[in-house]
């Protein structure tokens, strides 16, 4: 019998008993993504209450799953909802078939859709997935720079160390 | 019915048709396994005829996770088909981005900066390096060893997470784009890729200290499966699997791409064949990324991280308010994206599962006319049958593990 190399191999096995647990409590725990991660959309708006968004399609053009329906619609002087000329009348992103890629939120020239990291996107029924503008729409308006994505926003609570080292 | 005319009737219905059957003159058995078994790794269906445990006849059949990618892409821009192809072989992702990148690079007739090249070769490798795992993770529970299944993916694990780091997904990324990558990497990725080294290089050690030696372990894969170096050349095989069968091959040596000419690494060579020498090959190869892994950290220049030619690459966000000229090739690439002048290419490069190709068309558009992925897993998969017949039933679980083929490649 190949006694030791069984041993050696146990041995291992019971190293790993005791190491850190590496599964969550989920939903009690909840993981933190990273700052990049591209979870669910949320349209901006301006400090002064205005809506980013123009209208303009671009994200709906550059979004490579169909998932976006915009229809465009002109501001009048009573109803005025963004700077410019026109404003998003309806706007519906279908989480059935957006595929995260962020192709959008590159596309979009006003930085009015953003991506944030909330990844928990679930629903009873199709109609449910099918976010309409009032769901992404926010009423706190959004300080991000999207030149460069190479720093991570302050707020983030993104620990380095979470990768790897100290397991 | 024979199993003989089962199989007949089969050939002539198409595969459609269900059949199992057993004949008990000849005393052999017709066996579907699959396509929805534990054990198949993934939707891949074998049609057996046994005699007994041992098995005669193997025939793959495919296409049960089809969904048309390829042609999928041709309704795409050239931009935006980067986030099908990554789709096809979802483990190897980055392979799959960096070779249409690649051909699309070369019908564009464009330079990606040095840095934009070190990041692709850095991400591939750490890509080859989570897909040997999960590799690793279902060979080691094919065989019995479910520990094996666990450490593999904890350790692919923290290679998801930096991937979600760098890219925001941590599968189908869309990354690498022709030109570059899409984002430069963020802070903090270099202590996050040592610790990866660090990490990675010990727990290669307990891999092998839990398999290599086992006695059940060595029982079960040596002798098994045995692929000679004739069959794996007449069949097409590439990469790990042509490796362990003593062909000589690996494209990122013999025809280096991005960066790996100034890069030293060894390619494991074995001529057992067996699924044993699949399994140290692909080991050897993990500890070589990691070696390539090193270099690259060291080596990473700074500067660009893609061609910034504003025909191919919208303009930097903050231009936007200040330029006309900006504001014009942004719409233009956001609605149509570029064109790409007339041509075809074939590019191949290594992934973790061999010579990934793409032969890709232009017809002068603004998108691809045609976009065809040689993927490595379907051609391996075509040595399961001279792998298989003659052995046990529980010999062909240890061949399709070793053989690792990833059915979202095989199908596309
Ligand atoms: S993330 Fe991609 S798939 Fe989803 S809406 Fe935006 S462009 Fe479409
Ligand atoms: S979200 Fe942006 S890209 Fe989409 S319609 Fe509004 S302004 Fe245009």
């Amino acid at each position: 019998m190949a006694l030791p190399e069984i041993l050696t191999g146990m041995k291992v096995v019971i190293r790993n008993v005791f190491r850190r647990k590496e599964t969550r409590g989920y939903p009690e725990v909840r993981r933190q993504p990273f700052p990049r991660f591209r979870g669910r959309h949320v349209l901006d708006r301006h400090p002064d209450g205005l809506e980013k968004c123009i209208g303009c399609e671009l994200c709906a053009g550059a979004c490579p799953a169909d998932a976006i329906l915009v229809v465009g619609a002109e501001n009048t002087p009573e109803a005025r909802f963004s700077p410019g000329e026109r404003y998003a009348q309806i706007y519906q992103i279908n989480y059935l078939r957006c595929i995260f890629c962020g192709l959008c939120v590159e596309a979009c020239p006003t930085e009015a859709l953003l991506m944030t990291t909330e990844y928990e996107i679930s629903g009873s029924s199709r109609e449910d997935l099918i976010f309409s503008k009032d769901q992404l729409i926010i009423d706190t308006p959004i300080v991000r720079h999207w030149d460069t994505k190479k720093e991570y926003p302050p707020e983030s609570s993104f620990d380095i160390k979470q990768l790897g080292t100290k397991r | 019915m024979t199993s003989a005319q089962a199989i007949d009737k089969l050939e002539r219905d198409g595969h459609g048709a269900y059949v199992e059957s057993y004949d008990p003159d000849a005393q052999r058995m017709t066996l579907n396994m699959g396509p929805v078994h534990p054990a198949t790794h993934g939707v891949l269906r074998l049609l057996l005829e046994l005699d007994g445990e041992t098995v005669m006849k193997c025939e793959p059949i495919i296409g049960y996770l089809h969904t048309g990618m390829e042609k999928e892409c041709e309704d795409q821009n050239w931009r935006q088909a980067v986030t099908i192809v990554t789709r096809m072989d979802y483990l190897a992702q980055f392979s799959n981005e960096l070779v249409y990148s690649r051909a699309v690079d070369r019908l564009l007739d464009i330079d990606v900066p040095p840095r934009g090249r070190y990041i692709r070769v850095l991400m591939s490798e750490l890509n080859r390096l989570s897909s040997h795992l999960v590799w690793y993770g279902t060979q080691g529970l094919d065989m019995g060893a479910m520990s094996a299944l666990f450490y593999g993916f904890r350790e692919r694990e923290v290679i998801q997470d930096f991937n979600e780091m760098v890219t925001g997904l941590r599968m189908n990324n869309g990354y690498i784009i022709p030109g570059g990558v899409w984002e430069d990497l963020p802070d903090g990725w270099e202590p996050a890729v040592e610790s990866i080294l660090a990490l990675m290089s010990r727990r290669i050690e307990e891999y092998e200290e839990l398999l290599t030696f086992n006695p059940v372990f060595l029982e079960r894969t040596r002798g098994v499966g045995v692929i000679s170096k004739e069959v794996a050349l007449a069949l097409g095989a590439s990469g790990p699997i042509a490796r362990a069968s003593g062909i000589d091959l690996d494209l990122r040596r013999d025809a280096p791409y991005e960066v790996y000419d100034k890069l030293t690494f060894d390619v494991p060579t074995l001529t057992e064949g067996d699924v044993y020498a699949r399994y140290q090959v692909r080991m050897i190869e993990m500890r070589e990324s990691l070696k390539i892994l090193r270099q690259v950290v060291d080596g990473m220049p700074g500067g660009d991280y893609k061609n910034m030619d504003p025909k191919l690459t919208p303009p930097p966000r903050s231009e936007l308010n200040r330029s006309m000229e900006a504001v014009i090739h942004h719409f233009k690439l956001m609605t149509q994206g570029y064109t790409v002048p007339e041509g075809e290419v074939y590019e191949a490069v290594e992934s973790p599962r061999g010579e990934l190709g793409c032969y890709t068309v232009s017809s002068g558009g603004t998108a691809p006319h045609r976009v065809h992925v040689r993927d490595p897993s379907f051609a391996n998969l075509q040595l399961l049958p001279p792998a298989a017949i003659g052995g046990l039933v529980a010999d062909l679980i240890a061949v399709i593990a070793s053989l690792d083929p990833i059915m979202g490649g095989v199908d596309r």
